[in-house]
């Protein structure tokens, strides 16, 4: 992965002295709050329920061994024990003191960690596919290029205070793993008729208070050109984004407003002043930070592995694990392993440092010392031989990292809701608990097979349930915590938004509710129809007829 | 005492800045329940009567709106030969109406960009049109919500001096300039971005 030079090093250093004087003049009331806001933003801090809420950067999701056993460290020290992976591929602590926070960074500066640009109206952290450089049906490895975006984004004086916040996600495979529909710009790598690597570009996507899918711009983009073009999108957007209103700031409602036609010929014109700058790409540049994701020094190994076998064939507790939690690798005798962070009962996307240092602990020792982070909330060891999977899953599953639930129901997508977040209109995680008690067997999961549900504690859709086939949104009503249902929602190339099925539910109702979907499905299913292609055959009628038809004769 | 930085010192302000009248039916918008802060870029605040109102000091250097400018320039040619005119624009002003106002943008010694508030990130697109898109040599200035915490930011994207708000001290306000040493992209200071300046294949 990539490592820091003395630049890179140097920037992070000068960010802590910057942010650290700033923190020394706001305790002085040399700042204001409002003055304060967006400084502690742009360096991932909130003021939250509790206490503040601290977003550590972690660019793609990538860490090294090093970095995690850090994080535990702080998580340990500064934080109450743990720390809660985002949908964002980021680390967040909710407990840190407002005090702290200058040491916390300089603690991450020295394992080459910071929280630029976590927050507040700029550019955010580049997300992309946890399976980056081992998946087999990746056709271009975008870290490279998330790297230099990384970079260039950091600090860009020019939009440093946008309209809104503005997310880029990269992809690079067929099957798109990094919901680039749903970003202000997804760039797609492809390769093109003369297999040049090529970029699609996505604009306009977001999910929150207004989910729309993104359209494409720019069907053919040179990779050399990627950062000049997104100059030009941000560029029109930063001067024609609705500053008057916060709900309508995103580059989505300003896409819309101007029709995708309109907005791609403003964004080509710009683009022509500005498309051979000095900021194009150069191959040499390319292939520097490329260096840092070659390949792993495999070993060449045969796709298979007797003591794998005997234990798979004798161990279901074991073959169970390995069906859901174990992913194809593009090498042979390799596999890549998804920790799962989604114990029933407990808040999805949370580890313990006592976790955390296992995690870097086993990576070390069976993945070459790397962990990426995904946007599902889960750990992944990406580069794991076939005959170490049954060792780690022993280890994994002592301390609690091994529950064979990834893509299952109960493999909760969940932001931190009411318990945490100032901005939520009802809990999120007790949610996430209850539904993963209710479905506390195993058998019937995997009869249930592939589903996704996401739950958001308010309209800023930080669970992604729009994309979720079955959403979870929580409402206010009155003062009171309420929760809205959406089916049909998507992630990946054919992405779709869900649709509400009707009024919204209290908290006691939604495991229920959530019961009575999955048995219209089990119902109504074809063969190996998984749940989402059940709803996009039949509709949402029929499960709105029988959630709410139930409800009438309960009463 | 000055609240003025120009090239990387407290410096005496020689210009007087001329302002329009708050437009006097300016009522408090709401947006979703919120106060409208920003306004729209593009927007017009205020009638020509409004403008043609304001009075220009008659010597010295001034430093006028850019309603105020685009309507008078024809009267102002002397003392802009002068050089005793400078304009000045609001980040929800378009830049392209500025440059299309005067034949030669070199002619006026000064512009300014007045930022509203802080949060509002328009005035460094409109720092780096003038000075990459429009060929401005001269002074580039931004005033009004001024803080040292934008300093660095706004000097990458050519301003090169900043009268900072007037309750906050200029001089603490000057190490901000150097928050950063080596940035990583180009901009219009440093055109640059740092893998074409410094081999970092090491
Ligand atoms: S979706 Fe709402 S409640 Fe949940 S983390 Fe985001 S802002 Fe907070």
């Amino acid at each position: 992965m990539y490592k820091y030079d003395a630049i890179d090093q140097k920037i992070v250093n000068q960010r802590v002295a910057q942010y650290r004087d700033q923190t020394r003049r706001y305790l002085a009331g040399e700042l204001s709050d409002d003055e304060f806001r967006p400084l502690r933003l742009q360096n991932g801090l909130y003021i939250q329920r509790h206490a503040p809420m601290l977003r550590i950067a972690i660019p793609y999701g990538m860490l090294s061994s090093k970095q995690l056993r850090k994080l535990a460290e702080i998580s340990k020290r500064f934080d109450k024990g743990y720390g809660h992976f985002s949908t964002r591929q980021n680390l967040q602590l909710n407990w840190p003191k407002l005090e702290d926070t200058p040491d916390i960074l300089s603690e991450l500066a020295t394992v080459e960690m910071h929280a630029i640009q976590t927050s507040g109206n700029c550019i955010r952290n580049i997300t992309t596919d946890q399976f980056a450089g081992v998946a087999p049906d990746e056709i271009i490895d975008p870290r490279a290029i998330a790297e230099i975006i990384r970079q260039w984004s950091t600090f860009h004086p020019e939009f440093a205070l946008l309209p809104r916040k503005f997310k880029i996600a990269v992809s690079g495979t067929i099957n798109d793993r990094a919901i680039v529909q749903a970003h202000d710009i997804g760039l797609e790598f492809y390769k093109d008729n003369s297999n040049k690597t090529a970029i699609r570009v996505w604009v306009g996507g977001g999910l929150g208070r207004t989910p729309i899918l993104g359209t494409v711009i720019r069907e053919h983009l040179e990779w050399q050109n990627v950062l000049t073009y997104c100059e030009a999108i941000i560029r029109v957007y930063n001067l024609h984004g609705r500053r008057d209103n916060a709900y309508k700031a995103r580059i989505k409602i300003l896409v819309k407003a101007l029709g995708i036609e309109e907005f791609r010929s403003q964004v080509e014109s710009e683009w022509q002043h500005i498309k051979d700058s000095p900021n194009t790409i150069s191959e040499s540049e390319l292939l520097r930070v490329s260096k840092y994701f070659d390949e792993m020094p495999y070993e060449n190994l045969q796709d298979s592995c007797e003591a794998f076998e005997n234990s798979f064939n004798n161990n279901p507790a074991f073959s169970a694990w390995v069906k859901r939690c174990v992913h194809p690798h593009k090498k042979s005798g390799y596999r890549a392993v998804t920790l799962s962070l989604k114990p029933h009962g407990k808040a999805p996307g949370d580890a313990t440092s006592e976790q955390m240092s296992v995690v870097a602990d086993l990576s070390d020792k069976y993945s070459f010392g790397e962990i990426r982070v995904s946007h599902e909330q889960n750990l992944i060891l990406a580069d794991v031989k076939l005959s170490d999977l049954f060792p780690l899953w022993e280890q994994a599953r002592a301390v609690g990292l091994a529950t064979p639930n990834i893509g299952l129901l109960t493999d909760i997508i969940c932001c931190p809701g009411g318990d945490f977040c100032s901005l939520a209109n009802a809990k999120s995680i007790p949610i996430a608990e209850a539904i993963q008690i209710q479905f506390d067997n195993l058998d019937y999961l995997y009869d249930i097979g592939d589903i996704e549900l996401n739950i958001s504690g308010c309209m800023n859709a930080c669970g992604h349930h729009h994309v979720g086939h079955i959403g979870i949104l929580g409402v206010d009503k009155d003062g009171s915590e309420w929760y809205q249902v959406t089916i049909g929602g998507k992630q990946g190339n054919d992405a779709s938004i869900g649709t509400v099925i009707g009024p919204s539910f209290s908290a006691e109702e939604m495991p229920g509710v959530v019961s009575r979907i999955i048995d219209v499905y089990i119902k109504e299913r074809e063969q190996d129809e998984l749940f989402i292609e059940t709803v996009r055959r039949i509709g949402i009628a029929p499960f709105k007829n029988h959630v709410y038809a139930k409800e009438t004769t309960n009463v | 005492m000055s609240n003025l930085i120009a090239n990387g010192k407290v410096v005496d302000d020689e210009w007087t800045l001329v302002k329009l009248p708050p437009p006097p039916d300016e009522k408090v918008r709401k947006q979703a329940g919120k106060v409208v802060l920003f306004k729209l870029t593009g927007e017009n605040t205020h009638t020509n009567s409004q403008i043609e109102s304001v009075e220009i000091p008659p010597e010295g250097k001034v430093l006028l709106p850019l309603p105020l400018w685009t309507l008078k320039k024809q009267e102002l040619s002397n003392r802009v030969s002068k050089g005793e005119i400078g304009v000045w624009l609001e980040t929800h002003e378009l830049v392209e109406s500025l440059s299309c106002s005067i034949s030669d943008i070199n002619k006026l010694p000064v512009i300014g960009v007045h930022v509203e508030r802080f949060a509002d990130g328009r005035i460094f697109t409109i720092g780096n049109l003038l000075r990459s898109r429009y060929g401005f040599k001269n002074e580039l200035r931004a005033f009004g919500d001024v803080l040292r915490d934008q300093l660095y930011f706004l000097k990458r994207c050519g301003f090169d001096s900043y009268l900072i708000r007037n309750d906050r001290s200029a001089a603490d306000a000057l190490a901000s300039l150097n928050d950063f040493s080596e940035p990583y992209q180009g901009a219009v200071d440093i055109t640059q971005p740092v893998w074409r300046r410094i081999d970092r294949q090491g």
